[in-house]
């Protein structure tokens, strides 16, 4: 008997009747997604104030009394660790990874509902527990986001005492949620596809967000083993990573642990953090070039394996972040190999994106152009990726100014321009609702110079030697003044950045109620989420029949057709020539 | 189509549903068991990675061996009796002799159990001798790991609580017989990572 998935047995598992069973312990993925993308926008900003407090001390040092050196070192450490994790990973799997992942498909929701709102529930309290370490005695942790010991844990650190050990328990509860909803996903994309949506037919969103689901089970693992270990050292007094140390004059009651052990265990999971928040990144904004380029995406096949390739390589670059902790040289050597082989699939996600563009009939609206943006950015951050990659480049680099905007770049600027491309391109299909394109293209052109203007500088920063992680520069002969004159500017344009976000805010409520209703499908896209019944989708999504898929999700202007687009659940053969071996249900 | 066929297509090349009248899965079986299995990955993915670090601690130079004690053969029986149970409770599951299948897997879970017991007793024994966690490295990786295992058991208890419930309370009985099988597996799981765990710390 051919085994059905929970979310196609006849009878409903899950239907909600009251506001709260509807929108608040709702088991629908798409308010699960809205619960998790809501929240981590809203902790984003958190994140975004505090590296505006960063900027302010910066380009302006000894101006604002209420920034001092621990403040400084706590707005550090806490922008990170909210921008990676609490941001970016929950926003591209929890938010995107729920809402598109079901309708994709072509199923009704995710195989387990329960799970998936649990998932949801644990992340809110991950994200609970770290905010309300601003608010206990010594605030929250000031060790910098890779929370190296020994001086996470030793007096002097800010936040040494509590703030370090809700990080660690916020850390851990996050690492569950993201179990729960991970297994989740992996299974709902392996089991639970529309009749003919093979795993090739399947939308790269997909693809990049299934990868990336499978890197986050493989590598949160990583960081809870060292949370939990550092735990240990903090609470137990065990040695795991802390070496005999003396701190403000006193021998500390550790001995012989290994501060590198933590760091080969936090990079294992780091880099491949990466790439979990760069994966869904290339999926999404495949499908927004394909659909506003009303072209088929060039080089699916290669894609797919691009984005599984990556994956597969993040895991085996760790150690290039730690070329400066001293290391054997064939060890670095190793490294910064595998670290150049990964541009080779990058590279070809690049080519493929441009290609995809060339001769397209291209619509330059608010998602394309947020989207084409994002090649301009990953570009400029992956090919100094390349610099920092080689150990003889990134010994003289490494903690510099130039590491800041590498990073910033590739996976700061790109992934969040993505995010907005695709928040763009999908509201329509969330609310029914267009969002207003002025208000749209202004925020574009804003945030694509803004962030330019911001990172291009700090690249030279970098060549100076300026170090990162500084409070202050002080003195220094090698700086000259005029590297003050330019962070004075960095600051302005990240200012001038970080308020007009304020225009999409605008624009997301504006167009809730004033947006022109969307219809169904407003940009003739082609895969299954545009093809509801009803938009905003109801609960169950499909109406009374599940859709039955009958071609690949890039059919754009494909010759003979009368659109330019045919979606993936329409029957017949359009554009097929004549000597391919045709067999329509063969398999 | 197989899952190999499928991602080696070419998905522009032909048009039309691809199988028969179902939905598409990528393997023939539950999705509880193929989240089950993802999740198993995952623990290995945690247990190697400690075991990593407990070989790279030890070289570095603080290290004194501890005497495993003798108690851990004990326990280990208890955890590989409970592994027998629950899959003798399977046995009769399949065989639909439910009264029987649900005192072995009753079984199961209380030798699981008195595993756990056995370990806190370990632990207190270490404790009281003083080798408590923070004694030498090789304590503290005793008690990461072996709390570690014993976490990853209590969460199977907690499934297996709620299994045995609805032993009691429902008429569902694919759904259940699915259960036993799942908790099975995680026993037999957890049985084997022990083994190695404790392997890993007999040899050194």
């Amino acid at each position: 008997m051919a085994y059905v998935p929970l979310a196609d047995q006849d009878h409903e598992l899950h239907d909600p009747h009251t506001f709260i069973t509807k929108y608040i312990w709702s088991q629908d993925h798409k308010v699960i997604a809205i619960q998790y993308g809501g929240t981590a926008i809203l902790v984003g900003l958190v994140a975004l104030a505090l590296s505006a407090m960063m900027r302010l001390q910066l380009g302006f040092p000894d101006t604002f009394s209420l920034i001092d050196p621990s403040s400084y070192y706590q707005a550090v450490t806490m922008h990170g660790m909210i921008m990676v994790v609490y941001l970016l990973t929950a926003l591209f799997l929890g938010g995107f990874g729920n809402y598109l992942i079901p309708l994709m498909c072509g199923t009704r929701d995710m195989v387990f509902p329960f799970l998936n709102m649990l998932s949801f529930w644990f992340y809110l309290l991950s994200v609970l527990i770290l905010m309300s370490s601003f608010f206990v005695t010594g605030g929250p942790t000031g060790a910098g986001w890779t929370l190296y010991p020994p001086q996470t844990i030793t007096p002097g650190t800010p936040g040494h005492e509590t703030g370090i050990l809700l990080m660690l328990i916020s850390l851990g509860v996050f690492i569950v949620a993201f179990t729960m909803g991970g297994l989740n996903y992996v299974t709902t994309v392996l089991q639970a596809r529309a009749r003919g949506m093979t795993m090739m037919r399947l939308p790269l969103s997909v693809w990049g967000i299934l990868v990336a689901t499978v890197l986050g089970l493989f590598a949160f693992p990583a960081l809870l083993v060292s949370a939990i270990m550092m735990t240990f050292d903090l609470l137990l007094g065990t040695s795991f990573f802390m070496p005999a140390i003396m701190a403000a004059g006193e021998q500390l009651d550790y001995n012989g642990g290994s501060p590198i052990l933590f760091q080969h265990l936090f990079w294992f999971f780091g880099h491949p953090e990466v790439y979990i928040v760069a994966l869904p990144a290339f999926g999404l904004v495949s499908d927004v070039l394909s659909t506003h380029a009303r072209k088929n995406i060039f080089g699916y096949r290669m894609m797919v394996w691009a984005i599984v390739a990556i994956g597969g390589l993040s895991f085996i670059v760790w150690a290039h972040h730690m070329y400066v902790s001293g290391m054997n040289p064939y060890f670095g050597f190793f490294f910064a190999t595998t670290t150049l082989i990964i541009a080779v699939p990058t590279a070809m996600k690049v080519y493929n994106w441009v290609l995809t563009l060339w001769e397209g009939d291209i619509r330059l609206n608010t998602p394309m152009l947020f989207a084409i943006g994002f090649v301009f950015t990953f570009i400029h951050g992956g090919l100094t990726g390349l610099f920092l990659g080689n150990v003889v480049i990134d010994l003289p680099l490494s903690d510099t100014y130039f590491v800041v905007a590498h990073f910033h770049m590739v996976m700061g600027v790109s992934p969040v321009l993505v995010v907005f491309a695709a928040l763009y391109h999908w509201y329509p299909k969330m609310t029914g609702k267009m969002m207003n394109e002025t208000m749209g293209k202004l925020h574009f052109w804003c945030t694509f110079l803004g962030t330019y203007a911001i990172y291009l500088p700090m690249h030279y920063l970098g060549f100076l030697g300026v170090p990162r992680r500084y409070y202050a520069m002080g003195s220094t002969d090698f700086i000259p003044e005029s590297a003050q004159a330019l962070n004075a500017n960095i600051t302005i344009a990240a200012l001038f950045v970080a308020v007009v976000q304020v225009l999409f805010f605008i624009n997301v409520f504006w167009s809730l109620k004033n947006g022109k209703p969307s219809g169904g499908n407003p940009w003739g896209a082609t895969t299954l989420e545009w093809q509801t019944p009803e938009t905003p989708p109801k609960h169950g999504n499909w109406g009374k029949e599940l859709p039955v898929v009958h071609r690949w999700a890039y059919d754009y202007s494909v010759p003979g057709y009368p659109q330019d687009f045919i979606p993936q659940n329409v029957a017949g053969d359009f554009g097929v020539s004549d000597d391919h071996d045709h067999e329509p249900n063969k398999g | 189509m197989s899952f190999y066929k499928q991602v080696t297509s070419k998905p522009w090349e032909y048009q039309g549903p691809v199988t028969g009248s179902g939905p598409e899965s990528a393997f023939n079986k539950e999705s509880e068991r193929i989240a089950l299995t993802l999740f198993l990955v995952v623990v290995c993915v945690i247990f190697s990675l400690l075991t990593v670090t407990y070989y790279l601690r030890m070289d570095l130079g603080d290290w004194v061996p501890l005497a495993d004690p003798a108690m851990l053969w004990v326990n280990t029986v208890l955890l590989l009796l409970g592994s027998v149970a629950l899959q003798r409770s399977t046995g009769l599951a399949r065989r639909g002799l439910m009264s029987q299948s649900r005192s072995a897997f009753l079984a199961g879970g209380v030798l699981a159990s008195l595993f756990v017991g056995g370990q806190c007793y370990v632990w207190l024994q270490l404790n009281s001798s003083d080798l408590g966690v923070a004694s030498n490295p090789s304590s503290a990786f005793f008690f990461l790991l072996t709390g570690m295992h014993a976490v990853h058991l209590l969460g199977g208890l907690w499934v297996w609580s709620k299994t045995s419930f609805r032993m009691f309370s429902s008429q569902d009985s694919a759904q259940v017989r699915l259960s036993i099988e799942l908790c099975t597996t995680y026993w037999h799981f957890l049985l084997l990572l022990w083994v190695l765990l404790f392997g890993v710390l007999l040899s050194t």
